[in-house]
């Protein structure tokens, strides 16, 4: 229903933050309805007249009446207190590293996310766009660099935002407690496209997640038909020195990498769906649909557009 | 020369029994003659020139309100034309820049040519007149500060005129305020224009604590002042030390653009951060400056109309100041999610919880005194009791943000935009109007309609709150705070039309209101010395005040000077009939800073067109800065030497200098 | 029936009269705000310092040869305006034109030593954030001796024509004041950048 909410999450940081978020949020609410009540009462109650015309002489015997402030004023500390006892524990558990954490390299860049994994066994590594899978039930450990300007990791379901700040690199963990796809969203104004700058965090059962990453891990395939073939030279003469492709010589870092677009449901930052019309739309004519975007519209003829997406289908 | 007389070495001089050194002021009662004398020297000549050069702060502070105004109705505009854009889903009504700009141009526009002019505006206006003083300190500087926020604020617009608008948010950040990736004059007009406006800041902080310290009536010592006093003083203190930390954050930013220093450029080794640090340092205080002299105006109105004195003086008016005391200390709040230590966000978050203490103190301080009162509904009334509930709820939702670990999922949502404006209209907006209703009395001379004015804050309060109590929702539901358009499949296209609605009723709420503002003027009641028999020496004066304020200088006895015979003390009485009359020319009376007794005699300056000059030289300086053209702002440099040189030129008339020897 | 309250009257100074006046409340908001001005930069340096790798100061051992002797002509001109200040009260004209005169003159050596400084340095404002941080605190403080120096010269003239007497010379006392604030602001700028270096800050 509403995908990027965060009144209930499926995390182990949600776990912590969700309760104190609900207990602030109650005791807010109470305070308002308490305050508002006492202002109406008052209000309703002792008032003697409408209108400035009936301004009756001044209260002669007005009580003193600042007891009252400390007594509201003493109710109100408890629930202060408590929220920032409850604050600092909850701060001291979400900060703290769960061990033998999965380690993703996430680069923000204006208007989208690029994520690199290592394979600490066999040194592998690959990247991909928007769509960050991650084993369900294993922490995961996120480092944050940013390309240009300042952006903010944040997947609401799972924890809270992290500033992506250029010159540090800053780190954040996460964890999954249930499969699902996380829809995740850039948090801090980073320039036009900051609203269409989302992401998705993809959590996996773990054999499912490791097949993932095997496959990620492959290059791309020979692509077979002739037709493919044609796109193959397109791609790498027009879109090679922005984009990557593993086993291609297109290995552009500007733009996303693309070795295995077709294993993404969406694409331009979670903007569109990644079907054949609106991957067609995207490659043609990027600035109708996210105006501003880096890449440019591409001008690209009927028969070669066709080429291209007979190649683009292969990359799975 | 001839040597050093034993007088003047022993610091004396012969020439301070001289009546022009040193006089007894004459005590006497105001008479139809002595008003008539004090007139002739005290009104603002008529005509171009008398508009242009005046230093009478009622003139300027009526200035100050009237621009403030047409800034909120300005930025109001601006708000709906976003809340079209985001009534649906996907809304192509405006393109990402064209929304970037607004959004920016909305906060700059409110927070700054809005929130702080409007109640420099009422507090100039009022100041010598709740002190029983013929004017503020400094009235020519007082003259530059709105000179100043006038050309400033034109400055800025220029930009949006020419949609060169700021379009990076109120706050600016860099990297992406840098050249490199902003590389049109945006944020050029926004930097540049915020130093100039700071200036006017500044010198009008400056002007309020000498005038605080000094112009105060006899016996008004300061358990006597009403909580708009300590709450703009509070405010003054504070913007003195904070301005010079944005003035200077935008200065080392348009160098960076400019210039290629690297003060906040990375490869240079420069820290995106320590823009954030030095905005934050002079925003978090900002916000209270901008809300803390509005409370003040509810806790001197509200009394007025529960027809008993403030409950809990002491402890409003020492909150006052410790509010902006612990405001000095949270400004990290605001950088939660950039990667600081535990420990430090530890600390600022217990801090940014606790803060609430001293607010909490003014909320249960004004249920106490309409409690404990005899309230009578009036416009006023509703608009001043309605903010503390406004208050109370933009408070809780800065509460649950000041909890770190809450904070990240709450910031940079609609749920802090439902904060700030809870707290900017709750806090500020609301008390204006309360104020301005209570006010305008005094100052036209006329009523506003009372009707009228219920209407209107019915409709902006419930117009408000259909706007913006959603917003909460719709930030816990996931919006994004900036964005010009969201998608279809997030569930927040009904909330949003539900703002976009009440929005527009709140538009119509101050519609109402300023109609009522301006009908009033010509067609209002009219309106008597005190016609809410308040208790402030404001409402001694006639319905408007004469230009010199008091004839005869009151003597201050107690905290509501005008009710001291209901309410039976003290002891001793105000004197308003009987006092200094100071008529030997301009002059006002200065007094000592704690318990203000008499202490010297003031020689007060004319109408002059310098401190409008200077603006100009100023305005000229700014725009060759802008465009980088040296000779332009060579030019401009010279015209404020010039300018600086013949203001503090020594006069005589000003007892600046000794008399002309023979 | 309540006794109304009445101010005694008694002689009373009418405006400013030696160095008291509403004016010197003027001054003294103008130097607090500029201090804190400098204050800011300062920070700027310590934050932006303490947050780069290090080596950041791009002189581990900053020159003091013209520096060091630069400040004491500083002090020296505080010296001098504060005896002309002196001399002002007791109306010996010739004597506070001396010394505002002298204090002119030193200042004006201050800043033409502290270009020559700069132009001896191999680095210039864009070359890292130390380099701009340098630049522009010891930038506006000259920005504000160069006002000093104004304020100076208008001092030496209204004191030439005559105008300040024992009585009347409050101007001259708060424009003393403002230079005195230049110098005070050159000792903490000073040791931050020339001796926090020695004492080890991100070098």
């Amino acid at each position: 229903m509403h995908p990027l909410g965060y009144l209930s999450g499926s995390g182990a940081q949600t776990a912590s933050v969700v309760p104190l978020m609900w207990f602030m949020l109650i005791v807010s609410i109470l305070v308002c309805v308490i305050i508002t009540g006492l202002v109406l009462w008052a209000v309703l109650t002792k008032r003697t007249a409408v209108g400035h015309r009936s301004l009756r002489k001044i209260a002669l015997e007005h009580s003193e009446g600042v007891n009252w402030i400390w007594i509201g004023l003493a109710i109100s500390i408890v629930p202060l207190l408590v929220s920032v006892f409850w604050t600092v524990a909850v701060l001291a558990k979400t900060g703290t590293v769960p061990p033998a954490p999965l380690t993703i390299d996430i680069t923000a860049k204006r208007w989208w996310w690029d994520a690199q994994y290592r394979d600490g066994v066999t040194g592998g590594e690959f990247r991909v766009a928007n769509e960050i899978h991650i084993p369900v039930g294993r922490p995961v450990l996120l480092h944050l660099r940013s390309a240009d300007v300042i952006h903010s990791f944040w997947v609401p379901k799972l924890a809270g935002k992290t500033d992506v700040i250029p010159g540090q690199v800053n780190a954040m963990w996460l964890e999954a407690d249930a499969p699902g796809r996380y829809r995740g969203q850039c948090g801090e104004f980073c320039g036009a496209q900051h609203a269409h700058m989302a992401f998705f965090v993809i959590a996996d059962p773990p054999q499912q997640f490791a097949a993932w990453e095997r496959q990620q891990m492959l290059p791309a395939s020979t692509p077979a038909s002739a037709e493919a073939t044609a796109g193959l030279a397109f791609f790498n003469q027009r879109c090679g020195r922005c984009h990557s492709v593993r086993g291609t010589p297109a290995h552009g870092s500007f733009g996303p990498d693309l070795t295995h677009l077709m294993s993404r449901e969406t694409i331009a930052a979670g903007m569109l769906q990644n079907n054949p019309a609106s991957l067609s739309g995207w490659v043609e004519n990027a600035q109708t649909v996210k105006p501003g975007a880096l890449m440019p519209n591409q001008q690209i003829s009927g028969p070669d557009l066709t080429v291209l997406r007979a190649y683009l289908e292969t990359l799975r | 020369m001839s040597p050093p007389s034993a007088a003047s070495v022993a610091g004396t001089h012969a020439g301070d029994a001289r009546p022009d050194v040193r006089r007894t002021p004459e005590i006497g009662r105001s008479t139809p003659e002595l008003r008539e004398r004090l007139q002739r020297i005290w009104e603002t000549k008529p005509g171009l020139y008398g508009w242009l050069a005046t230093v009478d702060h009622k003139e300027i502070g009526i200035r100050y309100i009237v621009t403030a105004f047409v800034m909120l109705v300005i930025g109001g505009i601006e708000a709906l034309i976003m809340r079209v854009q985001l009534a649906s889903p996907e809304q192509t009504l405006l393109s990402p820049q064209q929304y970037n700009m607004l959004f920016s141009t909305h906060g700059v526009t409110m927070i700054f040519l809005y929130t702080s002019p409007i109640l420099s505006g009422f507090s100039n206006y009022l100041w010598p007149l709740l002190f029983g003083s013929r004017d503020m300190a400094f009235p020519r500087l007082n003259a530059l500060s709105y000179w100043i926020y006038l050309a400033a604020g034109i400055f800025m617009y220029a930009g949006v005129f020419v949609g060169a608008g700021p379009n990076d948010g109120w706050f600016n950040y860099v990297p992406y305020a840098q050249f490199r990736y902003d590389p049109g004059l945006n944020i050029d007009f926004y930097s540049l224009g915020m130093i100039f406006l700071g200036v006017s800041t500044s010198v009008g902080a400056a002007n309020f604590i000498v005038t605080l310290l000094r112009m105060r009536a006899p016996g008004m010592s300061i358990n006597r002042l009403p909580i708009i006093i300590w709450g703009t003083a509070t405010a003054s203190f504070a913007n003195l030390l904070i301005v010079p930390a944005v003035s200077l954050a935008f200065f080392l930013l348009w160098l960076d653009r400019q210039f290629h220093t690297q003060f906040f450029q990375v490869p240079g080794g420069g820290q995106p951060l320590l823009w954030q640090h030095l905005f934050w340092m002079f925003g978090h205080p900002w916000v209270y400056a901008i809300v803390l002299p509005a409370m003040g105006m509810v806790s001197d109105g509200l009394p007025v109309f529960c027809r008993r004195p403030l409950v809990g003086y002491a402890p409003v008016a020492l909150a006052t100041v410790a509010t902006m005391l612990l405001g000095f200390g949270v400004w990290v709040h605001h950088m939660f999610a950039t990667g600081l230590p535990g420990l430090s966000l530890a600390f600022f978050s217990a801090a940014s919880i606790l803060i609430a203490v001293p607010s909490a103190i003014s909320v249960f301080s004004w249920i106490a005194t309409i409690w404990l009162g005899r309230p009578v509904i009036t416009a006023a009334f509703l608009f001043f009791s309605s903010t503390i509930v406004l208050f109370v709820i933009g408070g809780v939702s800065g509460f649950m943000t000041a909890s770190v670990p809450a904070d990240w999922e709450l910031t940079d949502t609609y749920f802090v935009v439902a904060h700030l404006h809870y707290v900017l209209l709750g806090i500020n907006v609301f008390p204006v109007m309360g104020a301005t209703h209570f006010w305008f009395p005094k100052i036209t001379g006329r009523m506003m309609d009372e009707r009228l004015g219920r209407w209107s804050f019915w409709t902006t309060f419930i117009g408000f709150n259909v706007a913006f109590l959603p917003m909460h929702l719709t930030g816990l539901w996931g919006m994004p705070r900036r964005v010009y358009t969201y998608p279809v499949d997030m569930g927040l296209g009904p909330i949003n039309m539900v703002s976009t609605v009440g929005s527009f009723l709140l538009a119509i709420g101050f519609l109402l209101f300023f109609i009522n503002v301006i009908r009033s003027r010509t067609r209002g009641a009219v309106a008597g010395d005190n016609p809410w028999d308040a208790y402030t020496l404001e409402w001694s004066t006639s319905s408007p005040p004469p230009p010199y304020n008091f004839a005869v200088i009151p003597t201050v006895a107690s905290r509501h000077m005008l009710w001291e015979d209901q309410l039976g003390e003290p002891d001793e009485r105000s004197n308003l009939e009987e006092g200094f009359i100071l008529d030997h020319g301009k002059e006002a009376l200065a007094t000592t800073a704690l318990d203000a007794e008499p202490q010297r005699i003031l020689h007060m300056p004319e109408d002059t067109i310098i401190p409008l000059l200077l603006a100009a030289g100023m305005l000229v300086l700014f725009s060759g800065m802008l465009v980088r053209n040296l000779p332009i702002a060579g030019v401009g440099a010279l015209i404020c030497a010039a300018d600086l040189i013949a203001w503090f030129w020594p006069r005589a008339s000003l007892l600046e200098r000794g008399p002309a020897h023979g | 029936m309540a006794e109304v309250a009445l101010t005694k009257a008694s002689p009373l100074p009418v405006g400013p009269v030696r160095d008291h006046g509403i004016g010197r409340g003027g001054m003294f908001a103008l130097i607090a705000s500029e201090a804190a001005l400098f204050g800011y930069l300062l920070f700027s340096y310590y934050y932006t310092g303490a947050s780069a790798p290090a080596p950041w100061v791009l002189e581990a051992h900053p020159a003091l040869k013209l520096a060091l002797p630069n400040t004491f002509i500083l002090l020296l001109s505080s010296v001098a305006i504060w005896f002309a200040e002196r001399a002002t009260r007791r109306e010996e004209r010739a004597k506070a034109l001396i010394g505002c005169g002298i204090a002119l003159v030193l200042g004006t050596i201050f800043v033409v030593v502290q270009m020559f400084e700069w132009k001896a340095k191999t680095y210039g404002l864009g070359k890292s954030s130390y380099a701009s941080l340098y630049y522009i605190t010891t930038g506006f403080h000259m920005a504000h001796v160069v006002v000093g120096l104004a304020v100076l010269l208008m001092l030496f003239v209204w004191t030439w024509l005559g105008y300040f007497t024992p009585t009347r010379r409050i101007v001259f006392t708060n424009g003393s004041y403002y230079w005195h604030f230049v110098d005070a602001v050159w000792l903490v700028v000073f040791a931050t950048y020339y001796i926090t270096p020695y004492l080890g800050f991100a070098t």
